[in-house]
């Protein structure tokens, strides 16, 4: 059912969204579902940072950035998103892939 | 267009079982950086990650060295224009830490961290850490000597846990 909404978002090859601003939590619940992440408050509290920094920057946050600024430390991030942290993270929160190498 | 998968991040995924071998040989300020920053870059992809710092390498994760790792302004091939000393002034006491200083700064104003925390963040990361065994008899060091999380290991024991690993030496 769920799998359906993703059906009417664009994607670029590797699967993040085109444009941002098609995003609801809705869509980004399907994207986790799509990903195999059970979501929890925690993921949300990173989602939701994500989200209002890429508003500020333009650009999806890096891992050192997320991990500084929401107080998720680095070893709980990578148990929230163990396939890459700040890329699944953006991937969720319908941003481009992260390009920030720290 | 794809919509989102775990199979489009797998290729690179904990469970596609790509695993990276980093050796680290150097402990100047210069070399510790690249190995770093690519064991980090690695666990961000969610790639495994087991990191064998040998003889030089060591001081990165030896708890007395790591914070006062040095650029060599002497016999480093490697300074480039902007960091250039000529060699005759490199000799001068205080260019090395001098130089050091500048570089530091740079690394900073990029927003990666010091060493230390560099290497805190590794570990907090799941990189696997380890303390070549032959090089810490040299040196006198023994695991009380190193960072929080690394392992003394053999060199034949690093080959058995990176059997398929690319490998990468620095």
């Amino acid at each position: 059912m769920t799998k359906d909404i993703l059906d009417t978002i664009d994607f670029d090859d590797e699967g993040f969204m085109v444009n941002a601003s098609d995003w609801n939590k809705e869509i980004g619940e399907a994207i986790a579902e799509a990903l195999d992440v059970k979501l929890s408050e925690r993921h949300w509290h990173v989602i939701d940072f994500a989200r209002a920094d890429f508003e500020e920057s333009g650009e999806p946050p890096t891992l050192r950035r997320i991990t500084k600024q929401t107080g998720v430390d680095m070893k709980e991030i990578y148990q929230l998103f163990p396939d890459g942290p700040a890329k699944i993270a953006a991937n969720i929160a319908g941003l481009k892939k992260p390009t920030g190498c720290i | 267009m794809a919509k989102p998968s775990r199979d489009l991040h797998k290729s690179t995924g904990t469970n596609g079982n790509r695993k990276l071998a980093l050796i680290t040989s150097k402990g100047s300020l210069d070399m510790a950086y690249p190995p770093l920053i690519l064991a980090n870059a690695a666990r961000m992809s969610g790639i495994d990650v087991e990191m064998f710092f040998t003889f030089w390498g060591l001081d990165i994760i030896t708890k007395k060295k790591m914070k006062s790792l040095n650029v060599a302004t002497v016999g480093n091939p490697n300074m480039h224009p902007s960091f250039h000393i000529p060699s005759l002034m490199g000799i001068l006491p205080g260019m090395s830490a001098a130089a050091s200083w500048m570089m530091r700064g740079e690394i900073k104003k990029l927003g990666f961290p010091r060493v230390p925390e560099f290497m805190e963040q590794l570990v907090d990361a799941g990189a696997n850490v380890y303390g070549c065994k032959m090089s810490m008899d040299m040196m006198k060091l023994t695991a009380d000597d190193l960072i929080d999380g690394a392992t003394v290991l053999g060199a034949m024991e690093f080959m058995d846990l990176t059997e398929g690993a690319q490998v990468i030496f620095v």
